[in-house]
């Protein structure tokens, strides 16, 4: 989310917090109760084939059956086993999610670092930034994934176009920070530059930040690639995703709520525990965090 | 003060002509004839040459866009494919709806975001803080969607309180409106007042640790007074500004939601334009979000001038 930009690039100047962040992190109960609810839709992704049954195959005599011992949450309108879909759906959101914060990440700090160093590369790299975020990035998304191939590629690179230039933002936005710091002034004057420079100064203080930014786009990702799918313009409908689950439960909402329960609980669920470690890891890269009044 | 204004309108143009260059490159630039991409699937060569002709594809890009933007400027996007009427007529013909829809999302989420964010942050870190930040996260991370259907099966479904879908324009009365978008705006207005909510919080705290609030509170003002009058004012400019950026997410939101609840406004005819491969209508709604975004934020920068004094210059 583009809000966190100015909050967050006040934040993590100092390389080392990250392993200060990085030990600090399992202590807190919530933050290992998110590292273990991930973990386990990690595992459900992987292993899918050996929990669930086959996500794809049409069963019309079973249409909207309820739980049984071949489906435990019941079939949905086509006799679709409807945990299967439900767990093969994870493989989709983590998929989308992680790449997208991968891919917005590799842009985002190469171009952020450029239009943080280069003065006339960086005005032109900042209107164009500005340009892009004036565009609503779900439409933006959609227009695309609606314009290419349906596919699961499209879907990713539709997603990770408008969170690129949060983070070029967020990057130059501490590049500059760091600029003005009397060891990396000093570093200049006695002589380094080009990538040494950005690699011994500034990409470390970019790290912070950056996690906490790349964990949203992470989150916000899934959002997105739910949305497409639950307005038909993401991968095709027999690919099982939570997104396209309910929306094929819209039209038996009524009787079969339950339907649309399972995957938007799971959808509501990974969301949440990724926005939380985001929170987590931004507090604990927040040495300000610690010195806070009240009226 | 005019220079100011001068300046933020002069600032806006550069940043819309790179829109429309996008919006228009999304189309142009993509694999294949555009010409048959905007004919759609069920068209014949002869309509695809009348395409390729009206809108000069076979001139250079560069051509092509001075032709397209020369028209939007003169509020001319094109027709539809699917219904052959203007895409402005379309858009004017929904704009209530989604209007309504996003006012009164405005007003409920600016009604429950900073009430809360200043109540978090005069509390920091008490339980009151952390149910209502836990509240927030779970708020931007439950879909629009997900709490749209919960609202819908609570108190349409079950208790029968609200329609389940649709929308009742505001010849029926404004109270009649109200009611048939009451589901839809508070499902949108949750997810972006958890979104204001910190915001409003984190910039509550950083007034809060200034001087004058220290100054205030030992020439013994009221914590009321406090906070609203001196801190709240302090903190006005960062979630104003989150308001701005937030509206790109409420279009967003917008659109699920219409589609979700059955209401014919502009983010329904984006879902639909987009099942019928219906490109000029695309094109031309996310020109027009995209403009409507950029002069938001500008009305924004220049709201600036009433809480900062300093931009009065």
């Amino acid at each position: 989310m583009s809000v966190y930009d100015q909050v967050s690039a006040n934040r993590g100047r100092h390389g080392g917090r990250i392993s200060a962040a990085a030990s600090y992190l399992p202590a807190n109960p919530a933050t290992a109760i998110c590292f273990g609810v991930l973990l386990l839709f990690a595992l459900m992704a992987v292993f899918a084939p050996l929990i669930a049954g086959d996500p794809v195959k049409i069963d019309p005599a079973q249409r909207l059956t309820g739980p049984s011992a071949s489906a435990y949450w019941g079939r949905d309108h086509l006799g679709r086993d409807v945990f299967a879909r439900a767990v093969y759906g994870s493989r989709m959101s983590l998929l989308v999610g992680f790449s997208v914060a991968a891919i917005a990440t590799v842009f985002g700090v190469a171009i952020g670092i450029y239009a943080g160093m280069s003065r006339i590369g960086g005005a032109i790299a900042m209107r164009l930034v500005d340009a892009m975020m004036a565009i609503p990035a779900i439409l933006l998304a959609i227009a695309f994934a609606a314009l290419m191939d349906a596919g699961i590629l499209t879907v990713i690179i539709a997603i990770s176009i408008p969170e690129i230039p949060r983070m070029v933002r967020l990057v130059r936005s501490v590049v500059l920070g760091v600029q003005q710091q009397p060891y990396v002034a000093a570093a200049i004057s006695i002589g380094t530059g080009g990538l040494p420079l950005v690699w011994r100064h500034i990409l470390p203080n970019t790290l912070g930040p950056v996690l906490v930014q790349a964990t949203y786009a992470c989150a916000s990702a899934i959002i997105t690639s739910a949305v497409l799918s639950f307005l038909g313009v993401g991968t095709s409908p027999e690919v099982p995703s939570w997104g396209g689950m309910m929306a094929d439960a819209r039209s038996f909402f009524r009787i079969h709520p339950e339907l649309m329960v399972y995957p938007g609980v799971l959808l509501s669920l990974l969301v949440l525990v990724v926005n939380v470690l985001g929170d987590r890891l931004s507090d604990a890269l927040d040495p300000r965090k610690m010195v806070r009044g009240s009226v | 003060m005019l220079g100011y204004v001068l300046g933020r309108l002069l600032a806006a143009i550069p940043i819309f002509i790179l829109v429309a260059i996008f919006i228009f490159s999304l189309v142009h630039l993509t694999p294949g004839d555009p010409a048959v991409l905007l004919a759609g699937d069920n068209a014949n060569p002869q309509q695809v040459e009348k395409i390729r002709e009206r809108l000069h594809l076979d001139e250079p890009l560069i051509v092509q866009f001075g032709i397209w933007a020369g028209n939007a400027l003169q509020f001319d996007l094109g027709e539809s494919i699917y219904s052959n009427k203007p895409v402005t007529q379309l858009i004017a013909q929904r704009i209530q709806p989604t209007f309504v829809l996003a006012a009164v999302t405005l007003f409920l989420t600016v009604a429950i975001a900073v009430p809360l964010g200043v109540i978090a942050a005069w509390r920091a870190n008490g339980w009151i803080d952390r149910g209502i930040m836990a509240f927030a996260v779970l708020g931007f991370s439950v879909p629009v969607f997900v709490i749209a259907y919960l609202l819908v099966y609570f108190f349409a479904v079950s208790l029968r309180w609200f329609p389940v879908q649709g929308y009742k324009p505001l010849s029926n009365g404004l109270l009649t409106t109200l009611h048939s978008v009451t589901l839809p705006s508070i499902a949108l207005a949750l997810v972006f007042a958890a979104l204001i909510a910190r915001v409003t919080r984190a910039a509550m705290l950083e007034a809060l640790s200034e001087n004058f609030t220290r100054t205030a509170r030992a020439k013994g003002l009221g914590t009321f007074r406090i906070l609203v009058v001196h801190a709240l004012k302090c903190a006005g400019i960062p979630v104003i500004t989150v308001i701005g950026i937030g509206f790109a997410t409420l279009v967003g939101g917008v659109v699920v939601t219409e589609s979700v609840f059955n209401i014919p406004g502009i983010g329904r005819l984006t879902v639909d334009a987009i099942t019928r491969r219906d490109y000029p209508v695309v094109q031309g709604v996310i020109l027009f979000f995209s403009a409507l975004l950029i002069l938001i934020n500008l009305l924004i920068d220049l709201s600036y001038a009433l809480f900062d004094p300093r931009v009065k210059g």
